[in-house]
């Protein structure tokens, strides 16, 4: 299987360690990914704050550059959501036929990493180790867009030593929302606010998601309280042992 | 006669949602009132829809009756005009807010009378109808509850069935103390803040209205075109006084509210209750055809609202707005709205759907909107809570980053070109135009963020603007020294 790692424009800038997290958790599994270097960007940001064109153009370089691969991970639920849900609409409307033959191909095969742990290897139990008490937040696009249901959490719950506490209202949003995080800034701090205030009082050291967009807006929020919560990706945590 | 002398607040001059919001966020008795009481319906609406394991089919069908209603709609409306008319009514056509209130008022001022008794209704507040009565003279009183505590508490509504939800039961208990003298029977003396109590308040004073009043205003939940029934369906029983007891009876109701067929009733007497007060079935339905001679109302009016419905008819992915039943069930699970309240979204349509159906009645199909209403598609952080609860499945989301690109289209030149958005969406696109730029840009950001950053987080920066608004409330994570590309194309050479 010829698997291409997207590692996302986000992760590439602001959370390398995540990308280098899927790398090794991979490898360790046996398994090694490409990493095509015309990949930049899934649109995500652009196509949600309106500004179609410029989404349309990122989803022809991405459809051209993950071509011919078998899979495609990413360790973003919210860009996988954008690709599999998103690009087909954008080139629809943009009525251009051969690419929207080729989204056709190449978006289905973008799998979130839970996604291809758990559904294409077949595995829970990825061998890693994180002793720490760990809240999970499920994000919206990964429940409500994506679907991915509660496979990062069979995942969390199969690592050795790793204690998944209880988050009192989980399923709700955590204010980052893209361009929404400054267009909209006060409602998105206060919903931020109450979604750390569950963290904290859940006893966690670690909060983690399969998106590093919430994480950084609750790790943002979390780092300017001072607050003894670190914030990782899930595939950090599935590479550590 | 008593009148409320004071001038009524309306939502003209509402400032554009993030600065309407922030009076909202600051005022932490709004802020309790709302989360305790949208979490109760939340939860409860979560336990009536499951006790249904045919919903998500419910949904379905309440989607697709709602869209052949709006594929066949002028047809349909004729036959409305038709049953309604055979069966004594009268059906009159309205373009916008004007003409709908022009019409009201006059066949108000035809009986002579100068007070109207009103069930609670989106449409006639949609228009304005109670401002536009008062400039003729006459007083409209509401008699739902919760509108009755907004109007004597010269309030706005905040939610479509519970529009004093921001208010709390000693702040309600106050307003009836103060103002119900001024609109009718006063409050009894010692008025306590138990529920039991203001609610007999309420319906002493409420009832001397019902025996009063002359002519009555209803909006419509729903119109049958085959039968030409109208539908009113609520909790209090005031609408069923209303929709009895007056002589005369005004209808005013949005073009989209009609189903096909009686049957199709089914659908929807099941998806509204559980979805906006958690019930299996309303206390009140009330259903009327024409008019029956000795027997309730003895002249019926129905008044057909356009309003920009037409418009957004027009618009093949915004269209789906209108298939609205107004259950609210959207606002319940809002995470912004129940932060900020129904006022900041500037119309008596608060919430996910306000934010979507607002913008096109205001015809962003066709022209500009003004910054009010251009703020509205991004009050949503597209968390998607509001779509998986719609009874109707309107994709809200979708809608919102629809208008959004509507209103980025739309803008002027300097916006267009010259805004912080614009420019940093521009240089965004730019970098991430083609791979080397990106890593060029990588790098730059990765030794700027090294000067400031510290534990991989750049603390408050005083930046303007969009930038400036992150660091408000948070730390900003710092660009990293080695992008992964990098780091990538260093491990492939062996140089890690
Ligand atoms: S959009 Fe859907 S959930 Fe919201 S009020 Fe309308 S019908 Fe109810």
């Amino acid at each position: 299987m010829r698997v291409a790692l997207f590692v996302t424009c986000f992760n590439d800038l602001l959370f390398p360690e995540v990308g280098r997290a899927v790398v090794t958790l991979l490898r360790r599994l046996g398994h090694e990914v490409d990493f095509p270097a015309g990949q930049t960007c899934c649109g995500q940001l652009h196509f949600n704050a309106g500004y179609r064109d410029q989404a349309l153009s990122l989803v022809r370089r991405f459809t051209r550059v993950f071509a011919g691969f078998d899979a495609v991970v990413t360790p973003s639920a919210s860009c996988a959501a954008m690709v599999r849900t998103h690009h087909a609409l954008l080139v629809r409307e943009a009525g251009d036929g051969a690419l929207e033959a080729a989204v056709g191909e190449v978006a289905p095969r973008v799998r979130e990493l839970s996604e291809l742990l758990v559904d294409d290897l077949g595995l829970t139990d990825v061998g890693a180790r994180f002793p720490h008490p760990v809240a999970f937040h499920p994000t919206c696009h990964s429940i409500r867009l994506l679907g991915i249901g509660d496979r990062p959490r069979r995942l969390l719950e199969a690592v050795d030593g790793l204690t998944l506490v209880d988050l009192p209202g989980a399923d709700e949003c955590c204010g980052f929302g893209g361009t929404f995080a400054v267009k909209n800034a006060g409602t998105s701090v206060a919903m931020g606010t109450d979604k750390v205030a569950a963290v904290r009082a859940s006893g966690a050291a670690v909060l983690t998601s399969a998106d590093t967009s919430c994480l950084m807006h609750l790790g943002g929020l979390l780092s300017r309280a001072h607050a003894p919560v670190r914030v990782m990706h899930l595939a950090e945590i599935l590479a550590s042992r | 006669m008593a009148t409320l002398r004071e001038p009524v607040p309306t939502f003209a001059g509402t400032p554009p949602f993030p600065k309407a919001a922030a009076a909202a966020l600051a005022d932490r008795q709004l802020r309790e009132n709302l989360r305790r009481a949208t979490t109760t319906i939340r939860d409860k609406r979560a336990r009536a829809v499951a006790e249904r394991d045919d919903w998500e089919a419910l949904r379905l069908a309440g989607a697709a009756i709602k869209d052949e209603v709006l594929a066949r709609l002028p047809e349909l409306l004729v036959k409305l005009e038709e049953r309604v008319t055979a069966a004594g009514g009268a059906v009159h056509w309205a373009r916008d807010a004007a003409e709908a209130n022009a019409i009201v008022a006059g066949i108000v001022k035809d009986t002579g009378a100068t007070e109207v008794v009103k069930v609670k209704s989106m449409a006639t507040q949609e228009i304005g109808l109670n401002e536009a009565l008062a400039r003729e003279g006459i007083a409209a009183w509401e008699t739902d509850l919760a509108e009755l505590i907004v109007q004597l508490g010269q309030d706005l509504p905040s939610h479509f069935l519970v529009p004093a939800i921001h208010r709390n039961r000693s702040e309600i208990r106050d307003i009836f103390r103060r103002r119900m003298a001024a609109a009718g029977r006063p409050a009894p003396d010692g008025l306590t803040d138990e529920p039991r109590a203001l609610a007999e308040a309420a319906r002493l004073h409420l009832r001397e209205k019902f025996l009063r009043a002359r002519v009555a205003i209803s909006g419509a939940n729903f119109a049958i075109a085959e039968t030409g029934t109208v539908i009113v369906v609520e909790s209090e029983g005031n609408g069923r006084m209303c929709l009895t007891l007056p002589e005369t009876l005004i209808t005013v109701m949005g073009i989209e509210k009609l189903l096909p067929r009686w049957q199709d009733l089914e659908v929807f007497l099941q998806l509204l209750p559980r979805s906006s007060t958690a019930e299996r079935m309303n206390p009140y339905t009330s259903m009327w055809t024409g008019v029956t001679s000795d027997d309730g109302p003895q002249a019926f009016h129905l008044v057909l609202l356009d309003n920009g419905r037409s418009d957004t008819l027009s618009d093949p992915t915004g269209r789906q707005a209108l298939r609205c039943i107004k259950c609210s069930a959207c606002l319940n699970v809002c995470p912004v709205y129940e932060r900020t309240g129904g006022a900041a979204y500037g119309s008596p349509y608060a919430g996910p759907i306000g934010a979507i159906l607002v913008p096109q009645l205001r015809g962003i199909a066709r022209h500009p909107v003004d910054e009010q209403t251009a703020s509205l598609p991004y009050a949503s952080s597209l968390c998607g809570a509001c779509f998986e609860v719609c009874p109707v499945r309107i994709d809200i989301p979708e809608v919102l980053v629809h208008l959004r690109g509507q209103v980025v289209r739309q803008r002027g030149w300097r916006q267009r070109t010259l805004s912080q958005e614009a420019l940093l969406m521009r240089s965004l696109g730019l970098a991430l135009g083609e791979p080397r730029r990106l890593a060029a840009a990588e790098r730059l950001a990765g030794l700027a963020a090294g000067t400031v950053a510290r534990d991989g987080w750049i603390g408050r920066l005083p930046l303007p603007g969009l930038l400036g608004a992150w660091f408000r409330g948070r730390d900003l994570r710092a660009p990293a020294r080695m992008s992964f590309r990098r780091w990538w194309a260093r491990q492939r050479r062996g140089t890690t």
